[in-house]
């Protein structure tokens, strides 16, 4: 075999391994999407909360220390709704299980949907924070005018790290999409796939549906 | 299409024609356009690209221009805060992806056939491809200006969901410009390394390569790991403006963060991408003019693998405020700090060339010389920039401004323009106009320092970037770097002056055109000849092994 066709097996042979590794990459990046999520959901970092219920632990009150627990409630453009929290901060112990009203007012004649994002900071504090009942863990539907009121009902582990005084919550509301609700059913498939999940999620209670074990076993 | 085929190069096809040495195989090439649009010739084709690189670094000029004449004074006066933002990002995404890595691609096409003695690209029509997708893929992006909404106007690194929920209507087009040139990258490094790997002449080991053919060889590396992950970012913003999906859209589930995550994955190699065929061309062009071998090869080749994989491991160091919890913040610090290392090593090595050496200052050496000067400075600023806490301050300044363009214009461009002077005898077989040259040196120098230097002032101060209006106590600087700016630009008019006048005549140069150039290059008879190397040449162990 002369040279150049060494040469030429040597391209190709380099060629198919660029390749691989090209398409391996393109995968590779698009793989990040749910092992970033998994990363953040082990580590607590970037602030993500379970978007599950959890249940409660019972655990001694640690009345030695006060957290003063923070809220802020964000609207976001193209959803005319307010939301308010009833008050702007409490104090809670570590181990006590507490509760807070928020306000969903739709400002709009006609009926539309949302959903609250939930984000906390200090983001170590992630994992330490209990929800045992989140309007955050489904989308809000109002009727126009409408005004609801839910209860956020939350628990702050006992192994909270020492450092943390003070815990913000921040939601921020987020138009949802509903085409198919108002509108003939030509508009989308991929929208309607997401609404009959989203039934099906609605007709069982969520405490029954998603209770989080793992997170009590390990306290 | 039509269904004529460029003559083929008999090297590629045939195995028989070629043993008496040179080949006459070669057909009348076709005339007129249809010879640069079928040409499957390296240096055809390096030549397309560098003449569409200076084409499009003079359209990204005069973005950089209306920008810089907005900013001239504070206030609003010339054009709109919408058409401002499209003007910056514009800017960024020309000078970037149509200007600085198409040059680079080009002196690849030209110089690393003629440095490892192969007689053309491995893959001569993949070759053409990659360069021809590049006017199609700009002139869409050029195009989204035009288009109702305007052009991108997010910035260059796009950040979603601002790139996505809140984008114009023309974003589809930006991104399948996007992927266009990103495919025409990728092609372009699949043939950089074919050649490299497998078509040296014989006797030639890597570690005999020239040093811009060793940048080359990492730097083809990283555009093949790291341009799919911009794809497939830009694919998730595609799905998320037009599919419904939500990578991107907190609302959905998705994360605005994770964005910024994924594109300085990809972001941050790429700005070893623009730099590191740069060092390569300062490491031909100092030995050569200092007449002395390239002082440490060795550790050359090491440290800008180092720097390549160095910069895998820093990409948040770009996203310290996003809150980022304090190990991050500090990994990252930690990481970026160490990439000082191996470019501190450059720098050694490069002054310690000169150390003794006989030094003349012809216009290559000046450039280089500029290169190794103003980089350092960019450098450090950048050093200060990895200082997480002080970043906290310096993030979205001028600072930042000021520190990637000392890396990026007397940074990449000007080991560019380096390259394209040293290398200019042996394409035309003319030396530039050394006067010319010169006086383009000297106005480049000051319009760069004028223009960017006080840009660390304002930033420091407290200056935001990508906004068209300013604070009354920032005016002077503006105002500096402002005349700057159009010095600067205008001054560039001698560089293609230059060009023309060398391609048209000039000193005739002889195969060696420079004293102490010592790479295969300066063999081949100036200018090149169309097809060179047909028979391997024999190489010879020169000084830096």
């Amino acid at each position: 075999m002369d040279s150049r066709e060494q040469n030429q097996v040597g391209v190709r042979r380099t060629v198919i391994r660029t390749l691989a590794v090209l398409v391996g990459m393109f995968a590779f990046a698009f793989a990040l999407v749910p092992l970033y999520d998994v990363f953040c959901q082990i580590t607590g970092i970037n602030g993500k909360v379970d978007a599950t219920a959890q249940s409660i632990v019972h655990e001694e009150v640690d009345e030695s220390r006060y957290v003063n627990v923070q809220f802020i409630t964000r609207g976001s453009a193209g959803l005319p709704w307010q939301m308010s929290v009833e008050m702007r901060q409490m104090s809670v112990h570590p181990g006590q299980t507490a509760e807070v009203d928020f306000t969903f007012t739709n400002n709009s004649p006609s009926e539309s949907w949302g959903r609250a994002v939930p984000s906390v900071s200090p983001s170590n504090a992630t994992r330490h924070l209990r929800k045992v009942s989140c309007f955050c863990f489904e989308e809000q539907r109002l009727q126009g005018d409408e005004r609801l009121t839910i209860p956020l009902v939350f628990q702050l582990a006992r192994d909270l790290p020492e450092e943390i005084n003070t815990i913000t919550l921040v939601y921020t509301l987020y138009p949802v999409d509903r085409a198919v609700q108002n509108a003939s059913t030509t508009n989308t498939r991929n929208a309607s796939q997401v609404n009959n999940l989203h039934y099906e999620l609605n007709n069982h209670p969520h405490y029954e549906l998603k209770n989080n074990k793992a997170a009590g076993e390990t306290i | 299409m039509s269904p004529k085929l460029p003559p083929q190069p008999p090297l590629q096809h045939s195995s028989t024609a070629v043993a008496d040495g040179q080949a006459h195989g070669h057909a009348a090439p076709p005339k007129g356009i249809l010879r640069w649009l079928l040409t499957t010739n390296h240096k055809e084709i390096g030549s397309l690209y560098l003449i569409f690189s200076l084409t499009m670094f003079f359209i990204g000029g005069i973005f950089a221009l209306v920008v810089r004449a907005e900013l001239f004074q504070p206030g609003l006066q010339l054009v709109e805060p919408e058409f401002f933002n499209q003007m910056t990002t514009m800017h960024g995404l020309i000078m970037v992806f149509a200007a600085v890595m198409p040059a680079f691609t080009g002196l690849a096409n030209w110089m690393i056939p003629l440095q490892v003695g192969a007689p053309d690209m491995a893959l001569p029509r993949l070759n053409n491809f990659s360069f021809w997708l590049l006017p199609v893929a700009f002139t869409l992006l050029l195009s989204t200006l035009f288009m109702p909404g305007g052009g991108p106007n997010f910035g260059w690194t796009f950040y979603a969901p601002l790139s996505t929920n809140y984008a114009p209507p023309s974003t589809t087009f930006f991104i399948l410009s996007l992927h266009l040139a990103g495919i025409s990258s990728i092609l372009g490094a699949i043939n950089i390394i074919a050649t490299i790997l497998n078509m040296r002449a014989p006797g030639m080991r890597l570690m005999d390569m020239p040093l811009f053919v060793w940048t080359w060889l990492i730097t083809a590396f990283l555009l093949i790991a790291v341009m799919p992950v911009l794809a497939a970012v830009i694919t998730m913003m595609l799905m998320d403006i037009n599919f419904g999906t939500s990578f991107f859209d907190a609302a959905g589930g998705g994360d605005p963060v994770l964005f910024q995550h994924l594109f300085w994955t990809f972001g941050h190699p790429e700005v070893y991408i623009m730099i590191l065929p740069a060092f390569g061309i300062v490491s031909a062009i100092i030995p050569t003019f200092a007449r002395k071998p390239l002082f440490g090869y060795a550790s050359m080749v090491y440290a800008t693998a180092a720097i390549a994989f160095l910069s895998f491991l820093v990409w948040a160091h770009h996203m310290f405020v996003v809150g980022m919890p304090l190990v991050a913040e500090l990994f990252f610090m930690y990481t970026t700090m160490l990439i000082a290392v191996p470019t501190g090593v450059k720098v050694f090595n490069w002054v310690t060339t000169l150390f003794r050496g006989s030094i003349s200052f012809e216009s290559p050496m000046l450039f280089a010389l500029a290169f190794v000067v103003l980089f350092t400075i960019g450098g450090f600023s950048g050093l200060m920039l990895a200082i997480a806490p002080a970043d906290f301050q310096y993030h979205d300044t001028y600072f930042v401004v000021a520190h990637f363009h000392y890396v990026l214009v007397p940074g990449a461009i000007f080991a560019i323009m380096a390259g394209v002077y040293y290398w200019l005898p042996k394409w035309t077989g003319h030396y530039p106009n050394e006067r010319l040259a010169q006086w383009h040196f000297w106005f480049s120098i000051i319009g760069v320092n004028l223009t960017f230097f006080p840009m660390h002032f304002a930033g420091l101060a407290g200056m935001p970037r990508r906004i068209p209006d300013y604070a009354l106590q920032f005016a002077d600087f503006n105002l500096l770097s402002s005349i700057g700016a159009f010095f600067f630009g205008t001054s560039q008019l001698l560089f293609v002056l230059g060009i023309i006048l060398c391609v048209r005549g000039g000193k005739k140069a002889p195969a060696k055109a420079w004293e102490g150039a010592e790479d295969l290059e300066w063999t081949v008879p100036s200018p090149a000849p169309l097809h060179t190397f047909e028979t391997p040449p024999v190489f010879h162990r020169t000084s830096h092994s």
